[in-house]
Parts: structure tokens; sequence; C-alpha cells
């Protein structure tokens, strides 16, 4: 990529850029680590997710000042000016990926307290599917691949799919044996958690191809009409 | 979408052996604002000025193609020259009104000098209303043009070309001589007067073309690399060179 | 890395050598002046002002034939020399980028550095020998045969200096060229052009040697333009070769008038050429 006349806004820009990486990476930690703490039935994991999740809002506001200077002081056009209201926006996704993390922690601590239900196949794998998707959105987006943002779009009624099944066979257990109902209920509530944290993830990613394309793809058929080219 | 105001087909003009513009074909539509932009020496400025016919007073300059205000080609050999500027007017990059003259004269003085009688008090009133100057210069128009301030200067000349009544507007980088605050004056200017102009703006300044105008040309070398919506230029450019250009990595 | 010292005590002595040379370049004109004052401000009166000139050794009479004779030559080369002149200058500056303008910005060169006296010796063998006579008419083509190079020169340098911005504005307005260079252009440069029309009003007032031949002299009063006509300098000139000291202290004395004459024109183009700064 061609650098800026100015050498000092690439800087800028790269220092922007390293931030949200960083970013990306302690909230890919964060869902590893209360996933484990859940399986592994062991609480001060998820504490350490709770702690960690006050890091991950510190960064928020960081990445947040460094947006608002650059747009202020540069006034980027065209590719930075998309970079840069992209980084705004998945800025604001990472830290919720954080906090749906942070949910899932406190679930597990409540769950960890109480002997373990059945071991749940698809809820593993739900995980492993928003693990895999957030890393999917935040290379998309390091890379500028359009191809890999619109496989995590796809990828996501997979996503879906996974959490319809969980949430059919939770429900199976509840009407099973009204003992279960508190536990499910909780594993319940970490599924939504996860399928959330997916979405999340898609909303990167198509900001990754706006980022890159300039053209956005959320929501079709809901923007302006098209200006009339001359 | 209005009605086309002017059509530039395929416009070239030298100075000497330097060729300056390169086959520019263009459409403004009536009532809009069209920005140029490019680095200096891009041929810019010599566009606006083949728009009124003023590049071929240079010695050694020549221009070829059309250029058709309402469908009319303005550049044929049979129009005068004199005529077309009537109804083309242009603002230059520096506040130039005539020194000897006062305030009211310098309104006036496109009409005076072209032998147009009638009520100049009504149009100097008229006009220097539509360049938002009035105000500030009601109680002594007979002073010297030269005791107002740069940016009030700068549309006093912008009431002496609206005077004439044109119907199109040329601004050579009409603000790059100004502070920011006569700068956003004149800015508000061109936001007011595309209702009864079409404007053309030469700016350096990438800030003030995305600010007043609907269309955005930039130029590169005497070609026209890029036209189009102003928000499209600015956030996403088809062409490479031109976004290069707005973010800063020429050179 | 010269002394802090060393470098003042050079400064100081050259502004010390700059000063001394202004002084010594004021000498002569102080002298001059001191000159003709002493010697002619006896002869000075109201009589001086208002009378023709008195037969040798008669008592009194004056310049006032030759003073307004000198008005009336100079008005006549005006009245050919400034039309020519500023409209050369105009031509130059606006057109004169050709072949033509060469040619006519080397003629007035050449012109200008003309002797004076022949310049009289031409205006004798063209006007005076064809007219038979000496005569006012003469003399004032001969003056504005010598102010037209300078003002041409300096008129096409004052139209150049206006901004050709301001021309630009007229155009754009469509004004067509020739109402932007006379409305526009030399309405700008009118000051600049009145301050030089009158610095060689004033060179010319001081002329002698084409009035010589031309104007020739007259100690009656004349105000016809094909008759000969007395001028200051001439004037001068026949009291001071004369051999009466009396004619001798009446040149001194319209010497004096000569200077009040050329310095008043002097000190009106500065002040006008101030005002239009101000």
């Amino acid at each position: 990529m061609k650098a800026h006349t100015d050498k000092t806004y690439d800087v800028q820009l790269d220092d922007l850029r390293n931030k949200l990486l960083s970013l990306g990476g302690k909230v890919e930690t964060e869902i590893a680590t209360c996933m484990r703490s859940l399986a592994e039935r062991d609480s001060v994991l998820a504490e350490q997710v709770i702690a960690q999740d006050r890091e991950v809002n510190r960064m928020e506001v960081e990445i947040d000042e460094a947006c608002r200077r650059l747009l202020v002081l540069r006034q980027p056009a065209a590719s930075d000016l998309r970079f840069i209201t992209t980084a705004l926006k998945i800025v604001v996704d990472l830290e919720r990926i954080g906090d749906l993390a942070v949910n899932v922690a406190e679930r597990a601590i409540d769950l960890n307290q109480s002997p373990p239900l059945r071991p749940m196949h698809d809820l593993t794998k739900l995980a492993e599917l928003c693990q895999k998707q957030v890393r999917a959105a935040l290379d998309a987006f390091v890379d500028g691949d359009v191809a890999k943002a619109e496989a995590v779009i796809k990828d996501d009624d997979l996503l879906d799919s996974v959490y319809h099944n969980l949430f059919s066979e939770l429900l199976a257990l509840m009407m099973e044996d009204p003992r279960n109902i508190r536990r499910a209920n909780s594993l319940l509530f970490v599924a939504k958690h996860l399928e959330r944290l997916g979405d999340h993830a898609t909303n990167v990613a198509e900001m990754v191809i706006y980022m890159v394309r300039g053209t956005d793809v959320r929501h079709p058929g809901s923007r302006n009409s098209k200006s009339v080219p001359p | 979408m209005n009605e086309t105001k002017i059509e530039v087909q395929k416009l070239n003009a030298w100075f000497k052996t330097t060729h300056a513009l390169k086959d520019v074909s263009l459409t403004v539509p009536k009532n809009t604002v069209l920005a140029i932009i490019g680095p200096s020496g891009c041929g810019k400025s010599t566009f606006v000025r083949c728009l009124n016919r003023m590049h071929e007073l240079v010695p050694g300059a020549r221009q070829s193609g059309k250029v058709l205000v309402d469908g009319q080609d303005l550049h044929a050999r049979r129009v005068d020259p004199v005529d077309l500027r009537r109804r083309v007017g242009m603002v230059f990059q520096r506040p130039n009104p005539f020194p000897t003259m006062s305030i009211f004269d310098n309104v006036v003085a496109g009409l005076r000098l072209n032998g147009i009688r009638g009520n100049y008090d009504e149009q100097v009133e008229k006009s220097l209303r539509q360049a938002a100057l009035w105000d500030e210069v009601k109680d002594r128009l007979q002073h010297s043009a030269l005791s107002l301030s740069g940016g009030q200067q700068q549309r006093l000349c912008i009431a002496r070309s609206l005077a004439i009544e044109p119907e199109v507007l040329l601004m050579d980088e009409p603000a790059s001589a100004l502070d920011p605050i006569a700068t956003a004056k004149i800015e508000e200017l061109i936001h007011d007067l595309r209702a009864t102009l079409t404007i053309v703006i030469v700016t350096h300044n990438m800030q003030q073309a995305a600010r007043v105008s609907d269309a955005t040309a930039f130029f590169y070398l005497g070609e026209l690399v890029e036209h189009g919506p102003t928000e499209e230029i600015f956030t996403n450019p088809r062409e490479p060179r031109t976004e290069d250009y707005v973010t800063g990595k020429f050179g | 890395m010269k002394s802090l010292g060393l470098r003042r005590g050079v400064n100081w002595a050259m502004t010390a050598l700059c000063a001394l040379a202004l002084l010594v370049a004021l000498v002569p004109l102080a002298s001059l002046l001191w000159l003709v004052i002493s010697r002619g401000l006896a002869g000075l009166s109201w009589d001086f002002f208002t009378s023709t000139p008195a037969p040798v050794g008669e008592s009194g009479g004056g310049v006032a034939n030759a003073i307004a004779g000198t008005l009336y030559i100079v008005g006549i080369a005006c009245l050919i020399g400034v039309p020519l002149g500023v409209g050369a200058g105009v031509y130059l500056a606006e057109r004169g980028d050709g072949p033509l303008g060469g040619a006519i910005r080397f003629t007035a060169e050449v012109l200008s550095g003309v002797p004076s006296i022949i310049i009289g010796i031409v205006a004798y063998a063209l006007v005076v020998l064809p007219m038979r006579r000496f005569s006012a008419l003469a003399g004032g083509v001969a003056l504005a045969v010598l102010m037209v190079p300078t003002l041409a020169r300096s008129t096409e340098e004052l139209v150049r200096l206006v901004p050709r911005s301001l021309r630009e504005a007229s155009l754009a307005l469509g004004v067509s060229e020739w109402r932007t260079s006379l409305s526009v252009v030399l309405r700008t440069a009118l000051g600049g052009i009145l301050t030089a029309i009158l610095l060689a009003v004033a060179r010319a007032a001081g002329e002698t040697a084409p009035l010589l031949f031309t104007a020739l002299n007259n100690q009656y009063w004349n105000l016809r333009a094909d008759q000969p006509t007395a001028s200051l300098t001439v004037q001068i000139y026949n009291y001071a070769v004369s051999p009466y000291q009396d004619w001798h202290d009446k040149a001194w004395s319209a010497a004096l008038v000569l200077l009040l004459l050329v310095g008043t024109l002097s000190l009106a183009a500065r002040l006008l050429a101030r005002n239009r700064f101000r």
C-alpha cells in the first residue's frame, strides 16, 4: 500500500490498527477462557475473564479517542475515512463480545456451584464456531480480505442452526425433569450469549467489506437510492 | 436530475507547446456546484479559464473542443467572447476590486463599461445583498473599494460579477487568500447562489470542495481522472489516483 | 568568526563613509542653490514678474514675456507630446511584445539619447525652414520630441505595473479589450502617468538648446504660435552672454525664477506620487 506524503499520518493509522488487533486478541482470549471455565468447572478462570474485561473497556475508550483525534486532525478521506469509521464501529462490537464473554463467565461461576448436567456436545461446537468466527472476522479486517469476511457472514447461518439444535436439546432436558430447569436455563443463556457473540463477529465482517469496497452490505434494500452518476 | 447547463466535449488546451488539458469531457447540471480539485499545474485553472475563453488571452495559448452552454456552442468563432463573458462570470483567486473606484462604482463597473444604463441604485443593492455584503457597506458605498477587508473585497468582486446577471459563475480558488471566517462566508454564499446560478469552483482545499459542491472532478496532469458525486469522490473514489490524492499519498 | 567589536567597528566606519559620500554629493547642489539665490534674489521685484525686458542701459524691466513664453511653448509641447508619448507607452505595454513594439522601444531609446541641440536643429529643418520663420510652434515641436521617448517609457512601465488581475477582472465582466485598456488599466495608472508628465514638463522647461533655433527669442509679448517667442532659458542665455553687468544680474534673477518654476513642478510631481500610494 502506498504511503502517505506525511509519514506521521501512517504511523498514527498503524497505531490505531495495532490497538484494534490487540483488543481483538484480548476478546478472543476471553471467549476461550470463559468456555474453559465452563468445561473444566474452574471458577478462577471465570474470575480472570471478568477482570480482563476491565482492560477491554479501557482499550475501547482509548481507540475511540484515537479515532476522534484522527478525524478532527487529519480530516481523512476515501480509504482512510472508511478505515477510521470502520474502526469506530467494530470497536463497539469487540467490546460487546467482551461483555458477552463476561456474561458467560458469570453463568459459569453459577453453574460450577451445582453438579454438572449432561455433557453438551453442541455447546462445545457452538463455542468453537464462535471463536473461529471472531478470529476470521479479525483476520479479514487485518488483511482487508473481502472473501474471508463474506465467509464469516455466510457461516453465521451454521452457527444459528447449531444454536437452534442446542435450544431444542435444552428444552427437552427441562421437560424431562423439572430439577434440570435451573441449570438448563443457565446453559440456555450461555448459548444465547454465544449466538449474539457470533452476530457481532458478523457485524465486524460486514464493516470490513464496507471498508475495503466502499459498499454497504448491511440490510439490503434499506439504504437511500444511490445518487445518480453524472 | 437537472437539465444540463454546461457541456464540455473533448476540450484540449495548450500553452505554446505544453498540452495543458487533454480531451476533457464533462457536463454540469443547472443549479449545481462543480468543484475542480487536483495538484498545482494539473490544468484545473486552465479548465475554468477555457469556459469563459479567458485562456485564449494568454499569448501562445490555444484551445480546441466544444463548450456548450444551454446547448449553444460558445466557442464557435462567430460568437464574440465578450458576449460569452457576460453570461459566464468569473471570480479570481485574489480579490481584485478596481482600486480607483468606489464600492458602488465597482459593483456597477460591468454595467457601466458595457454601456448598460438603468437604475444602478437598485442593481447595486440587489447584487450586494446577493453577495451578503450589503449590511456591511450600505453606509459607505462611496468609499474606496480598498477600504474593505480582504474577505469583503472578495465578496465585492462576487457582487460585481453578479451585477451583470450571469448564468454561470466560475470561481478560481476564491477563498485561498482569505481567513477561515471570510472563507466560511464565501462558502455560505456559494450555497445560496446555487439557487440561481450554476457554479464551477477550483479549489486546493479538498475539505472546501467537499463542503460546497454537488459534484467533484479530479484533474491530474491535464487529464480528467475522475468526475462524480462529491460524496463518492471523498468516501469511495473509483480511480487509484483519486484515492491517492484525496488521502494525501501524492509526491 | 570575527569579534562582535570588530564587526561593530566596520559597520560604523562604512556608515560614516556613506554619510561622507552623501555630503560630498550635496556640496554642488547646495552651492548651486546658494549662488543662484544670493545673486538672483536682489533683482527680484514685482516689476520683474510683470514687465517686458528693458533696453540696455535703462533700469527696470522684467521677464514676464519669457515666463509666459516658456509656459506657452511647454503647453504646445504637451499638446503634441503627451498624447503621443502616453499613447505609445500604452501600446508598448499592452501589445508591445512583437517586433513592432521592439522597434518602437529601440527608437525611443535612441531618441532619448540624442543631444537636445540636435533635436533643435531637426525642428529647425522640419518646421522653421518650411514656415520661413522662428515660432513658438517650432519650439513646442522640439520640446515635444524631447518629451515623447521618456514619457513613452515611463507610461509603459506604469501601465505594466497595473496588475494583470485588474485587466482580467474587467475582461471577465465582458468588457471589450479597448475599453478595458482605457477605463481600467489607464485609469489605474493615471496618477503615476500624471507624475511622469509633470517631470517631463519640468525637464522640457529647463531646455535651452532646442529653443535657440526654433522659438528664438522675443523682447515683446507674444502669444501667437507662428511668431518667435521668448523663453526663460533663452533669455538667461542672452543676458548671460551679454557684456553688461546689469544684464548679468538679470540673468541670475531669471535663473532663480526658472529654478522656482522647475522646483515647483517637481514638488507637485512628488506630492502627486505620494498621494497615489496613500
